[in-house]
């Protein structure tokens, strides 16, 4: 099959530029940018007059609660909400049930896509111990061999300091990627919001800033000490940020990652108890928040994920600290990350690179790139387009949004993955 | 502050009570007058008045309790409520049933008001938000976030022997972090205007921005105690010793315990409280205790009629215009 795409504003992550120019697609790849390729006969013909043609986004961080809990989503679900809001390509963490730590539980995966998905790519990510008991290394090399891209131990405790550095160190004999998600586990005890004015006068159990940065701290030491490269996955401190720079300053081979929301949303937001915004790590401060948004503009923070995290109604449905965390987020990461253009926190070009071909490129995934002979996973979203935000409108499973009743500009018209159109408006 | 106040109706009038924070006042006014007007019930030789008869008041404990809950069951059978309390703890939840199912199943027993107690910072909150319209929500302490009577009750001790919150100087000494009493004092003397409100504690027992309450913060009880006229002692729960909050009760009394000799600091009409109940030897010597100027009994029966005000002032019959005299 061929596609041209006609009129549409070029997203280029390479250079980082947006431009107006015909793509030419062809065999799955694009064929052709400006000009059709020698031979190329056009079978079928999208106007993307005032849309944005960009990669399809990936999105680093997205449970999508298979196998495990249909109660709260499934492949399909997921994948639906994923292919209508842009989302080409899903990286899932350990923590299903049972855990990612075996390869039938990978194959169980990639059989419900092929069976059940609408065609987003999913690529799971191997627990870094078994059972994410924090105890005895994962079978690493096999997992890898079945198609995990990466390992972590989401956000279950490892036993000691040992098993992380032995953890680090396998999984860099193998050229593996090491996610982590930085929290020390005591400071965080039962605590359900940041550490600050609204927790102390609301009576809610804290979670200190050091939760996470006492722990960044550790990480980044064992880095330097075993040389594994690793993603720091959902930050949320200002001090986190600074600490990711200044590693990065010195060469280690760190990236990192915050989930979208906490670019939007602080402690405040928390209002009378709304259990909604009760995410680990918990929505911080306005300081923190403009900390963030320095490190995802100054590419100190290299990606933007959903962290997804759906849930069934009763899951919320209970006092603030006995309620789960996390917030539904498909349906809102590329109208929330277009926000940030528009409130002028980078250009458009460079938030696109955060979604896309930063995340292919940490990952070593297909995709994010808008060249010749890449794949053609696509997105085309139209600029002017403004919509509200309602839950009971969500693809998703999961109606847990945080964000109900806000105004989006830009929506979705056409999701291509290996260049078939796999979703139209 | 809460936005969406449903503590207030449309007309400005209590329907639920459920923290100091988002509460005028006028209402707090009201329920320390109206509270006045039913101590003379107690005095009576039928303690009863037919405010609430009819209506049927749950008392849901989650946590364990002795005195509030009694106190308000007595308040409930004062004002003639038909009563019905469980300790939740040891009935349906513990097999499974979620909360808001408990709550609906009683609901379905046609009770006009809740007294509720759960371990959760927010619940009460949440139950007001749950139940059907018309049907009221009292909290009797929600995690670590509000106590509001007590807090009341205290007001009202406070109100009885020293008339003028704006001349006060209020310590509230002890375990700030963890007191939903705290919160909700603190709250109240602010919204009684009271000249000074300080806290006293060590720092593992504050939270973060205390100050941010409106209060000011003390680490050493002896400055702390500098001329106030009103102390009021918290409860220190022994788990914090092993949450290591704390190195022992020993050197917590040696550096935070009401003694014979601190209380010399304050005014010499200063009185003593505790929200109770109290660890002798531990935050409070026995003898300031049992001594003149504690007033720690007195809090427990104002406790009553400041509870009675608040289920009156909700089914909306302030005072005892309709009740004492019927």
């Amino acid at each position: 099959m061929t596609l041209h795409i006609k009129n549409g504003l070029v997203v280029d992550t390479a250079a980082a530029t947006t431009q107006v120019v015909d793509l030419f697609l062809m065999n799955g790849k694009i064929a052709g940018i400006g000009s059709a390729p020698a031979g190329f006969k056009v079978e079928q013909t999208i106007d993307a007059v005032d849309c944005w043609i960009m990669p399809g986004l990936i999105d680093c961080q997205a449970r999508l609660r298979d196998p495990g809990e249909p109660e709260k989503a499934n492949i399909e679900s997921e994948t639906e909400a994923a292919i209508k809001n842009g989302i080409t390509t899903l990286c899932i963490p350990p923590d299903t049930q049972p855990p990612i730590d075996n390869s039938a539980t990978v194959e169980l995966i990639h059989h419900r896509n092929e069976m059940f998905g609408h065609q987003a790519r999913v690529y799971p990510i191997g627990a870094l111990t078994r059972g994410l008991g924090g105890k005895q290394l994962s079978n690493m090399a096999s997992l890898r061999d079945n198609g995990c891209i990466a390992f972590s131990n989401a956000k279950q405790k490892l036993a000691n300091n040992l098993v992380q550095r032995r953890a680090m160190e396998y999984a860099a004999g193998q050229r593996s990627l090491v996610i982590i998600q930085p929290l020390d586990h005591d400071l965080l005890g039962n605590g359900c919001a940041h550490e600050g004015a609204i927790a102390t006068r609301l009576g809610l159990p804290a979670i200190p800033e050091a939760a996470e940065t006492a722990a960044l701290a550790k990480d980044i030491e064992l880095v330097a000490q075993t040389g594994a490269r690793t993603h720091f996955g959902q930050l949320s401190c200002a001090r986190s940020v600074d600490m990711i720079r200044r590693a990065k300053a010195k060469g280690l081979p760190i990236t990192a990652d915050c989930a979208i929301h906490q670019l939007f949303l602080t402690d405040h937001d928390i209002g009378n108890f709304d259990s909604n915004m009760l995410t680990i790590p918990p929505l911080r401060s306005q300081y923190d928040r403009d900390a963030l948004r320095e490190g995802v503009a100054d590419d100190t923070i290299d990606c933007l994920c959903s962290d997804h995290q759906p849930h069934e109604v009763d899951a919320k449905l209970k006092p603030f600290p006995s309620a789960e965390a996390g917030i539904s987020g498909l349906d809102t990461l590329l109208p929330l990350a277009l926000r940030l253009v528009e409130e002028g926190v980078l250009p458009l070009a460079e938030l696109i690179t955060r979604l896309t071909l930063n995340p292919a490129t940490i990952l070593g995934l297909p995709g994010g790139r808008m060249g010749i002979d890449e794949v053609a996973d696509l997105v085309i979203v139209a600029q002017e387009a403004h919509w509200i935000c309602r839950a009971g409108d969500f693809i998703s499973k999961g109606k847990n949004t945080a964000f109900e009743g806000w105004d989006f500009r830009g929506r979705v018209t056409h999701t291509l993955v290996d260049g078939n159109i796999v979703y139209q408006a | 502050m809460p936005s969406n106040n449903i503590q207030l109706d449309d007309s400005g009038r209590l329907q639920h009570f459920l923290s100091i924070e988002g509460l005028n006042q006028e209402i707090l006014k009201e329920i320390l007058d109206t509270a006045e007007s039913f101590t003379s019930v107690a005095d009576r030789t039928i303690k009863k008045v037919p405010i609430l008869r009819g209506k049927t008041v749950a008392n849901l404990f989650f946590e364990a309790s002795t005195r509030t809950r009694s106190t308000f069951e007595l308040a409930e059978q004062r004002l003639s409520a038909d009563i019905l309390s469980l300790n939740v703890d040891t009935s349906a939840t513990v097999k499974g049933e979620s909360l808001l199912d408990t709550l609906q199943n009683l609901e379905a027993m046609q009770i006009d008001m809740f007294v509720i107690r759960h371990q959760d910072s927010g619940s009460a909150y949440f139950f007001a938000q749950h139940v059907r319209p018309g049907v009221s929500v009292l909290n009797a302490g929600d995690g670590q976030h509000e106590h509001p009577t007590q807090a009341m009750l205290d007001m009202y001790t406070i109100r009885h022997y020293k008339k003028d919150f704006s001349s006060l100087r209020v310590a509230i000494v002890g375990d700030i972090l963890h007191s939903r009493v705290a919160r909700s004092q603190i709250h109240a003397l602010n919204l009684l205007n009271t000249a000074e409100v300080r806290v006293i504690a060590p720092r593992t027992l504050l939270p973060v921005d205390t100050e941010s309450l409106g209060v000011a913060v003390y680490e050493d009880l002896e400055k702390g105690l500098d001329d106030v006229d009103v102390i009021i002692m918290l409860r220190l729960q022994k788990e914090r010793m092993r949450g290591a909050l704390l190195p022992s009760e020993k050197e917590y009394f040696r550096k935070f315990g009401l003694s014979q000799e601190r209380l010399q600091r304050a005014r010499p009409d200063a009185i003593v409280m505790h929200p109770g109940p109290a660890n002798r030897g531990v935050e409070i010597e026995s003898s300031v205790m049992d001594g003149t100027q504690s007033v720690i009994l007195q809090q427990v029966s104002f406790g009553i009629s400041v509870r009675m005000a608040v289920m009156a002032m909700i089914v909306g019959q302030s005072g005892l215009q309709s009740g004492v005299d019927a």
